[in-house]
């Protein structure tokens, strides 16, 4: 599958940044710095749906994650264009499978994702000084607290759109002002993990999410069409950066995003220094596009990936990898899933997924014998098809009237209560390069190797545990889980280019510019230290927006040149 | 393919490496040419015509559907027309999957011949001779491709040719809409009459 590189266009004036990732991260950077006079250019591997593109079609692509599908991945990254190679440890042979699940189109993840939007609490950051290391893991502080953060999750939910009851969550941080929205309207399994979580002495709340409950900076309310998850808003109320952040980048006719386009390398000056993006358009045709500085925000599989295909003389282990650390302390989403039926009907089908959580078993406890917590929402977790091969209870027949029967109850009843647990950071799982697997284009293909920590196992027994709680005092007929075992495969890729002050021991500062080179930034996922409690794009986007206020800090006093490399 | 004890992570596994075996990934014009086949035979007033099976077969693999999602007081398989679902996928977006079906459609034959000697057609059975041939191959990977196929075909969107009339989603209480108001469900209706 070696394509040739037929010709090469050179742009010869750089551009001020190149984005590398149009999606959570790179939306919210490519808005921030153009709109503070920058010249941008995005560049996004998939394409640039618009709202018409989008659909109901549970069959038409791999998207959606429960479902036999027909087509392939069309709103996030397509597995029989970029393999994934997978193994437990090390020592074993990678084997082709789909692991990582990212968004690859104009707007990323938000495209497709759920829309819960939890910030991080003060713990989150500094868990190591407050609980303690753990046992072969890398376990550490952030170098930011909440309170360096605060504002720009604040400026994240106004600008992007955020419906959610500030106050409403005891076990909320601190923060400095409400919602921009209230909250959606409670469906049925809201109110039923109401009804259970009060009743077990617990303090169940609206779910802040990434959806406008009202119209808000010209943009539509969401009108309860109920495909939200894996699938792309058609009235642009889900907030992803496609809907809101991006068109005002456009606006300004400093920032051209550039869909289709495929980045390979990142390369670099004689001293060492950024000084553009080799990527193929959609004609597999290679282009320079040169930059001043390069912001880069392909998420938590990608980001490493590139950073380590970008290797060269002066950086010969990969890019901003003098540490070793690029691709290391690889965190993925861990969770429990438990189902139960009910008497009415809850036409769940209806509305966005997620309107309560609860989050009373957030942080670490002690007296839980092991590290690690979480937080719990009540939502319909299905569509019919998906719903019909996998959403009923272990003891229906398969087939034959029985089967019938049971479909025909379970659909408007079943609730699915998913929790958001913690997965702790491990330098043994990684992010390389398969040495054999290429992707279409001939470059490396994505290596996973991933095995969770003996307390991640424990925490998520610990949630399916407390979800059975929550069913029965809901009032359940029936309830079941789905048993506790390790992931096999991921969509919230975090902790691969670790935030923090010393060079040996992490990728970026804590301003996300890379220890090694002075025009190099990483901001998306990989930033993380910690995987907080599973729901990482409200941090994803408060980082890129601390990181873009830096970056245009240090580009308006001509910081950003300035060499560290000796 | 998940069974009723395999896991959802399993599942997702399998949704991409082992039931891309059952049902291969293939481009969307293939697909979207099988909502316009779909398309033409509904807004003719022939009766559609099958692209990959023969009547006779068609006749069987209706009957094994048949047999999956039962018609009762609420319709089944047949009246959504998953066999023409069926017959669809296999001209288009699973074009990969027609030796199955055709090797399948075989072994049917020989298997009812072996519990019911003097049957030729499995769609000649009665109802309960049916139910025991399929219950001696609801461990085949053909069974369970026609078990796939035949939930998709009735929960699908119509424009696949499944579906019919959306007497899939009737049945579950599934609407297709592009907006809502609520209340949604039971719960919250009886919810927000306490505020």
């Amino acid at each position: 599958m070696n394509q040739k590189v037929m010709t090469k266009s050179e742009d010869k004036s750089p551009v001020d940044f190149v984005v590398v990732g149009a999606g959570g991260a790179g939306g919210v950077v490519a808005k921030e710095l153009s709109t503070a006079g920058f010249r941008v250019v995005v560049l996004e591997q998939g394409p640039y749906f618009r709202e018409q593109d989008f659909d109901h079609d549970e069959l038409k692509s791999k998207d959606v994650y429960d479902s036999p599908f027909i087509g392939r991945e069309v709103l996030t990254n397509d597995h029989s264009l970029q393999p994934n190679t997978f193994r437990k440890m090390e020592r074993e042979k990678a084997v082709p499978t789909a692991f990582a699940q990212y968004g690859r189109c104009v707007g990323g993840g938000t495209v497709h994702f759920t829309g819960n939007y939890w910030r991080f609490h003060e713990i989150d950051f500094a868990e190591r000084s407050r609980w303690g290391a753990v046992q072969g893991t890398g376990l550490a502080d952030w170098p930011i607290t909440y309170a360096d953060l605060e504002p720009y999750y604040t400026k994240a939910e106004w600008e992007l759109g955020i419906s959610g009851l500030a106050g409403a969550n005891p076990f909320d941080p601190p923060r400095s002002k409400p919602y921009p929205l209230p909250p959606l309207p409670v469906k049925s399994s809201g109110v039923l993990l109401e009804r259970g979580a009060r009743k077990l002495g617990w303090h169940p709340y609206p779910a802040p999410m990434a959806i406008l409950s009202k119209p808000y900076e010209g943009r539509s309310a969401c009108k309860h069409c109920g495909f939200c998850e894996a699938f792309g808003c058609e009235w642009g109320a889900k907030s992803s950066t496609l809907a809101s952040v991006i068109p005002m980048a456009e606006k300004t006719g400093r920032c051209e995003i550039r869909p289709n386009s495929y980045v390979r390398k990142i390369s670099t000056d004689k001293n060492g220094r950024v000084d553009g993006v080799l990527y193929f358009d959609a004609q597999k045709q290679e282009h320079l596009q040169k930059a001043k500085a390069v912001v880069v925000c392909a998420n938590g599989a990608e980001t490493p990936r590139l950073l380590l295909m970008s290797k060269s003389n002066l950086h010969p282990h990969g890019l901003a990898n003098s540490s070793g650390l690029v691709g290391k302390f690889f965190m993925v989403d861990l969770a429990s899933l438990t189902l139960g039926t009910f008497e009415h009907p809850l036409n769940e089908f209806k509305s966005v997924q997620v309107t309560r959580v609860v989050q009373d078993f957030y942080d670490s406890d002690p007296r839980r014998g092991f590290y690690g917590g979480g937080g719990i929402d009540a939502r319909f977790d299905f569509y019919p098809i998906g719903f019909a091969l996998n959403g009923l209870p272990p003891d229906v027949p398969r087939w034959g009237a029985g089967f019938k029967k049971a479909l025909k109850e379970n659909f408007n009843r079943t609730v699915t209560v998913l929790t958001h647990t913690t997965c702790l950071p491990l330098e043994s799982n990684t992010i390389t390069l398969d040495p054999e697997a290429k992707d279409a284009w001939g470059l490396p293909a994505l290596r996973i190797t991933y095995k969770s920590h003996p307390d991640d196992f424990k925490t998520m027994s610990f949630f399916r545990d407390r979800s059975l709680d929550l069913l029965e005092a809901s009032g359940a007929i029936t309830k079941w889980a789905f048993p506790i075992e390790d992931a096999t495969a991921a969509r919230h890729l975090m902790g691969t280019c670790r935030m923090g002050t010393d060079p040996k021991s992490s990728v970026v500062d804590k301003y996300h510019r890379s220890h090694d080179v002075p025009n190099l930034f990483i901001v998306d996922g990989s930033s993380f230290v910690t995987s907080g409690r599973n729901q990482p794009t409200c941090t994803i986007q408060a980082l890129a927006y601390r990181a873009a206020d830096h970056i245009i800090r240090m580009a308006k006093r001509g910081s950003i040149a300035s060499s560290v490399l000796s | 393919m998940n069974t009723g004890n395999s896991s959802r992570r399993q599942f997702l596994l399998s949704s991409v490496s082992g039931l891309s075996s059952v049902l291969l990934a293939l481009r969307l014009p293939a697909i979207l040419a099988a909502q316009e086949h779909a398309q033409r035979a509904a807004e003719s007033d022939q009766p559609a015509q099958f692209e990959f099976f023969s009547p006779e077969e068609a006749v069987e693999i209706d009957a094994v559907a048949a047999q999956i999602i039962p018609s009762d007081d609420a319709p089944g398989a047949r009246q959504a027309h998953v066999v023409y679902f069926i017959d669809r996928a296999l001209g288009t977006f699973d074009r990969d999957k027609q030796p199955a079906y055709r090797q399948g459609l075989k072994d049917l034959r020989n298997r009812t011949q072996e519990i019911v000697p003097s049957a030729n057609r499995f769609s000649s059975l009665t109802p309960a001779q049916q139910i025991q041939v399929l219950t001696a191959i609801e461990k085949t990977e053909f069974f369970e491709l026609v078990r796939v196929h035949t939930i998709i075909g009735f929960l699908a969107k119509p424009e696949y040719g499944g579906n019919r009339d959306q007497v899939g989603w009737k049945l579950i209480g599934f609407e297709d809409q592009m907006t809502f108001d609520p209340p949604f469900g039971y719960y919250d209706g009886e919810y927000n009459k306490g505020r």
